[in-house]
């Protein structure tokens, strides 16, 4: 995983609530064997007017000239909800996005981002209005601070604002170092074994 | 087993018993007991294992089967294309290269794990068992603390058998009271996720109680926990009790003798303690809940089926009344019309939700009820009933089912996921309407532009029938 500290980049804005991981990547690319190639299949349903999807939906944000080469994603409440493809994240990554910014994500959604080194950041209401407002128009590019927990930017009558987020401790140790989760607790095989011997034998 | 005396929740109790290691600065460290894997989100994991050359630490604790891509038509590997093949190979080689058990097309013991897992007894109270699938909370049902994970938490399971994880809040949904005649425990599930929203669980593992749970059997109750994730929560539970212990004992991969002794002792102290304090409390009255309909574009959107599709007037929150204006124009749906005079053209009997024996038996029921009267499925109508397993198939077929199902017109197919997410061929076409016994009536979820209203067996069974939604008990 490589590691997040700070990241600076043109946000987009999808005001759609409830964006499930169905939306984010359907089902019928969910056939590989391999961790990519579902950059190009990111919401597909509505960035596609036809399904093999080779004519583009003028309409769709994604699609729309001004947002080109944006790498922070603007969202609604309960981004992420329903089935748990870590598929979802990778698609948004291969993209070209570091960054997800919602009032609210699924919970399962949440853990796959963080494990892949996506950083999803949770922000109160009035704050995402905030952000969409001046998102409008591509307008807004915005700077993510993972050492600090901030996020900050310029805003229209040209004031810099400040937002702080939350992160879990380790989870944010993980994301700025890039560490090997699984080789992290390998490591602790010994307090695992220990744990396994003294397991009830139904367990 | 050892068990605090300080009051606690069901989930504290289950954290507390897997809990391997918990330091201020590292996400808690929690034992996982059983670890069920599919095609779908399991090659990238076994890919990484061997780029890092790791074996998987318990193979004997992870089961595979083949559910979300396989044909419902033939037991042919090749029989869903290419891409489905591509992935069902790979899953053969990863669970011989590694040692895990997996039962493959045609397997007596294949089907959607979530079905497959409590009927052979690998589902067990008391356990951690995890999923890449998020209706994983199925396994609830039994007091297991069960959820889905992503692909990176495959991996890691199978190369430490643990998982990192926050502690979520707890919620307990309270249904007093007893159902009325033909109401299900899918209309229970759906009231409950009408009543919190689609998002109302979000951050909380919910334990559900109450006369109405305690009176389900086992596959009634992992129909209400296997759609906890419906409305966000990361996991569902029922606290296990005799109904619990009486469908576990005996089954294949359960303990036995004294070993199962030992186990129903320590089971039965995995209830909430009298003054254990949950982060919210929902009650419902189960004499309240009608048969469910859903109307919109997620399982929050739902209604009676003596009721009317809703109005974006109705809703106050504004993303609530967006939200309403799209799915009615998804749906193609005028606000007003009542839910009976709903026409459907596709029926799916199915999915780890609805596909066990029971749910089998209370469709063939109502078609039983019609077919006396010599009704049959509608032509404008097809109709598939697709049994979650062998096992569920080869008990249907002994007692008849599959016959009634044929001989009103229904298609009897082969186990799998098959239209639940459309993984295989059994997919909507652009405006098809379907009355569904799964979870996710989601844009698109079966079918690009396909529009689905989830209900019971008893519901699908009337609907394809009759061709639109009946209220069974007028």
């Amino acid at each position: 995983m490589e590691k997040f500290t700070t990241h600076t980049g043109l946000v987009v804005p999808l005001d759609i609530a409830n964006v499930d991981t169905d939306q984010i990547i359907p089902k019928q690319f969910l056939q590989k064997t391999e961790r990519v190639g579902f950059g190009v299949h990111l919401f597909h349903d509505s960035r596609y007017l036809d399904h093999s999807g080779k004519k583009p939906n003028p309409e769709f944000i994604l699609n729309k000239p001004e947002y080109q080469n944006t790498s922070i994603l603007l969202a609604r409440e309960n981004f992420g909800c329903g089935s748990s493809r870590e598929h979802a994240p990778w698609a948004l990554e291969e993209y070209g996005f570091k960054v997800v910014i919602a009032p609210s994500f699924a919970d399962i959604f949440y853990g796959n981002c963080i494990n892949i080194g996506l950083l999803p950041i949770k922000l109160n209401e009035d704050q995402i209005e905030q952000l969409f407002t001046q998102a409008d128009g591509a307008k807004l590019n915005l700077t993510v601070d993972l050492t600090n927990n901030t996020i900050s930017f310029t805003n229209s009558d040209g004031n810099e604002v400040n937002f702080s987020f939350e992160l879990g401790t380790f989870q944010k140790y993980c994301l700025e170092n890039g560490v090997d989760s699984v080789g992290w607790t390998l490591n602790k095989l010994t307090t695992i074994e220990a744990f396994e011997a003294k397991m009830p034998s139904w367990q | 087993m050892t068990i605090s005396t300080a009051p606690q929740t069901l989930y504290e109790k289950l954290w507390q018993t897997h809990l391997v290691e918990e330091k201020a600065d590292e996400t808690p460290l929690l034992y996982v007991d059983r670890h069920l894997i599919h095609e779908v989100t399991s090659p990238q994991a076994f890919a990484n294992l061997r780029f890092h050359n790791r074996p998987v630490r318990h193979p004997e604790r992870t089961i595979a089967t083949m559910d979300h891509n396989i044909s419902t038509r033939s037991i042919e590997i090749d029989a869903a294309g290419e891409g489905a093949a591509n992935q069902l190979r790979a899953l053969e080689k990863n669970c011989k290269d590694f040692g895990i058990e997996l039962f493959g097309m045609g397997h007596k013991n294949q089907g959607i794990a979530h079905v497959m897992g409590p009927e052979l007894g690998l589902t067990l109270p008391g356990t951690i068992i995890v999923c890449g699938d998020s209706h994983t909370a199925t396994h609830g049902a039994f007091g297991a603390l069960a959820f889905g994970i992503g692909t990176s938490e495959v991996e890691h399971v199978f190369a430490t058998q643990t998982l990192r994880q926050t502690k979520a809040k707890t919620m307990k949904i309270e249904v007093k009271g007893h159902v009325g005649a033909g109401i299900s425990a899918k209309d229970i599930i759906l009231a409950i996720i009408g009543k919190t929203g689609s998002a109302g669980a979000t951050g909380y593992v919910v334990e559900y109680c109450g006369e109405a749970i305690e009176a389900l059997s086992m596959e009634e109750r992992m129909t209400v926990c296997n759609m906890s994730i419906e409305f966000g929560a990361k996991a569902g539970l029922v606290a296990p009790d005799q109904t619990t212990f009486d469908y576990v004992e005996g089954k294949e991969y359960a303990p036995k003798g004294d070993v199962w002794q030992q186990a129903v002792a320590d089971w039965k102290q995995l209830k909430s303690d009298d003054n254990a304090v949950f982060d919210s409390i929902i009650t419902l009255e189960a004499k309240d809940i009608k048969a469910q309909v859903t109307w919109g574009t997620n399982p929050g959107q739902v209604t009676s089926v003596d009721s009317i599709v809703p109005s974006p007037d109705d809703f106050n929150d504004p993303i609530e009344k967006e939200s309403c204006i799209n799915a009615l124009a998804y749906m193609d749906l005028i606000a007003g019309t009542k839910m009976t005079d709903i026409s459907v053209n596709k029926v799916f009997i199915g999915s780890c939700t609805n596909s066990r024996i029971e749910d089998l038996r209370a469709a063939a029921s109502i078609v039983e009820n019609y077919s006396a009267k010599g009704q049959s499925v509608q032509s404008s109508v097809d109709a598939i009933v697709v049994p979650g397993s062998y096992r569920v198939k080869e008990q249907a077929e002994k007692e008849g089912l599959d016959k009634i199902f044929s001989d009103a017109g229904f298609e009897w197919r082969l186990p799998g996921c098959s239209m639940c997410l459309g993984m295989n061929d059994d997919v909507l076409e652009e405006g098809d309407r379907c009355a569904s016994t799964s979870n996710r009536n989601f844009e698109g979820r079966q079918g690009r532009g396909s529009r689905t209203h989830l209900v019971s067996p008893e519901m699908a069974a009337a609907a394809a029938i009759t061709g639109h939604f009946v209220d069974l008990n007028s």
